[in-house]
């Protein structure tokens, strides 16, 4: 207890002095730690390289400067589909994610030992691989290209949008639902007087934040084959043109503070 | 005539919440049932519409044992059983007419009441108890812009419009102010008595409870320790149900004309209150 009694006056301390003890103990292998791995870090590491840094940005930075805007006219089409696979891999990942947090939903899966689990592990499946990495698979699969793009999007997104919304239906209030039970309503019914109205705030704000999300992973995944923008992003890197690297990622900048801009104006509509 | 015979709950922990309830309340009567947390008070109505599952005995509403009913039996037993709640239950982002409207789920399809199409004649029902209630300028609000009060009248629409033959009650006003709790228990008792529903009716406030209730029934420990008329309950039978404590204010003679001086700016803007009031007193004695 960290109170000590000294004659009459009780002092009252947040810890007691074996257990500040061990706090400070535990503070000093920590730090310890870290300095170690801080050691190996830094044998290995070519410090000549990192000294020469600032030099060879400042070649690279001088080199793409200025931006060759007349590529400009050959981005809008990539930068279309970019946004496109973002759109779709969205509405896809919803489709497939809603009925997937349903089940997963311990107040509202039909079976907790058999159906439930299977929904868990298909979030944790489908969150668990980058998107990236969904496209070198998909691409392989079903060949180069924005379809592949559109479902390496989707797939990495199920386990998003299921895993939000599952735990807002956990934490929905359950006298609604009872209320709508007690009139008598079908099991469907209850879910959609009594569930739905109050996940659709939760299920409006992940929407769009995973659409503002997928637009920032769609502009890579040209990297790997996958359609957008990341294809010509790659191309100009492989040349070393760096002028047309820059317009690209001005480009991916513009998109990306738009869709958040997008995003926040929706979100705080739908609250 | 709603029958509970031998009803009786045990929770998983091990609680015994009602032990063995014997209880008959013929139609059109009013009980309060009181009695200290814990009494097992929410847990008797819940067992009635199988909200909560009881574990052993029945519940007869009209020849109909509902304890023994499949799930569809069940759903249709519950279109009878109107049920009015503490924190009002309202579905907070629907509008004051889905609410309503929503009392009606057990009578329309799936895909009817998904596209929110009723048949026209619940429509009609619904102005019409928004009327009564008081709300018939509030349809399109949304139920969480309400202040407490509207939004228990809501919920008496809510229950009404299912045309239930009993009432189940949990708490009405234990959220509301004093002047809108009465308006409330008003409302409550002359519906009832109106349209000839048994119903029980949980209540924490004694005195409020003696105002407008025909009888009452004491619940402790789940078990039934009174059963009588209001003018019963003496400071011994209060003990009895809550334990020792002084109990001559709580008993007191309370008059039912207060009203006005009380809480002139009550949860209800004062605006309205009057009207409210005025309204509810006319559409109740309306056929």
């Amino acid at each position: 207890m960290p109170v000590i009694s000294k004659g009459e006056l009780k002092v009252w301390q947040r810890r007691d002095r074996a257990k500040q003890l061990k706090i400070w103990a535990m503070w000093f292998v920590g730090v310890a730690i870290f300095m170690f791995c801080w050691k190996i870090i830094s044998d290995a590491t070519t410090w000549f390289f990192v000294f020469d840094a600032p030099r060879i940005a400042a070649d690279i930075g001088g080199r793409a400067w200025p931006p060759r805007w007349e590529y400009l006219s050959e981005l809008w089409k990539p930068m279309w589909d970019t946004i496109n696979i973002a759109t779709l891999g969205t509405l896809l990942a919803i489709i497939m994610g809603v009925p997937v947090a349903f089940l997963a939903a311990n107040n509202t899966t039909p079976s907790r030992k058999f159906l439930r689990p299977f929904a868990l592990l298909i979030i944790v499946s489908t969150r668990s691989i980058n998107s990236l990495v969904w496209a070198l698979l998909l691409v392989s699969i079903i060949g180069p290209g924005i379809f592949a793009g559109t479902l390496a999007i989707a797939i990495r997104s199920i386990g998003f949008v299921a895993k939000l919304l599952y735990e807002a239906i956990e934490e929905i209030d359950t006298t609604q639902v009872e209320a709508i039970q007690a009139t008598g309503a079908s099991k469907l019914q209850v879910i959609a007087y009594g569930i739905v109205p109050q996940i659709m705030p939760a299920f409006a704000g992940l929407s769009v934040f995973r659409w503002d999300i997928n637009i920032r992973e769609s502009t890579i995944l040209g990297l790997v084959g996958a359609g957008g923008i990341g294809l010509y992003l790659q191309s100009s890197l492989n040349i070393l043109a760096w002028p047309q690297v820059t317009v690209i990622l001005i480009m991916i900048l513009i998109a990306v503070l738009i869709s958040e801009w997008v995003s926040s104006k929706v979100r705080l509509a739908i609250i | 005539m709603l029958q509970l015979q031998n009803l009786g709950k045990s929770y998983k922990t091990g609680d015994d919440a009602l032990k063995g309830v014997n209880l008959e309340i013929p139609d059109g009567q009013i009980v309060g049932l009181i009695g200290p947390s814990g009494a097992g008070k929410s847990t008797l109505i819940r067992c009635v519409n199988r909200l909560v599952e009881p574990t052993t005995g029945k519940v007869i509403l009209n020849d109909v044992d509902v304890t023994t009913l499949s799930a569809g039996g069940l759903r249709k037993e519950r279109r009878k059983m109107g049920m009015i709640f503490q924190e009002y239950a309202l579905v907070d982002r629907l509008t004051i007419m889905e609410n309503v409207l929503s009392g009606r789920l057990g009578y329309v399809g799936f895909w009817k009441s998904f596209l929110r199409k009723y048949p026209q004649s619940d429509v009609d029902e619904a102005f019409r108890l928004l009327e009564r209630v008081g709300l018939d300028h509030m349809v399109d609000k949304r139920a969480d812009e309400l202040s407490g009060g509207q939004k228990q009248r809501v919920g008496i629409a809510r229950a009404l419009i299912q045309d239930p033959e009993v009432l189940l009650i949990d708490e009405p006003t234990a959220s509301l102010d004093p002047k809108t709790s009465r308006q409330i228990m008003r409302l409550i008792a002359e519906l009832c008595k109106e349209r000839n529903l048994s119903t029980i009716v949980n209540i924490h406030d004694v005195a409020l409870a003696q105002m407008y209730v025909e009888r009452i029934v004491g619940l402790q420990l789940g078990e039934i320790v009174f059963d009588g008329p209001p003018e019963g309950l003496t400071p011994d039978v209060l003990t009895q149900i809550y334990g020792e404590e002084d109990w001559e204010a709580t008993i007191d003679e309370v008059s039912d004309d207060i009203d006005d001086d009380i809480n002139e700016d009550g949860i209800d803007s004062a605006k309205n209150t009057d009207k409210v009031a005025k309204d509810i007193t006319e559409a109740v004695s309306a056929p």
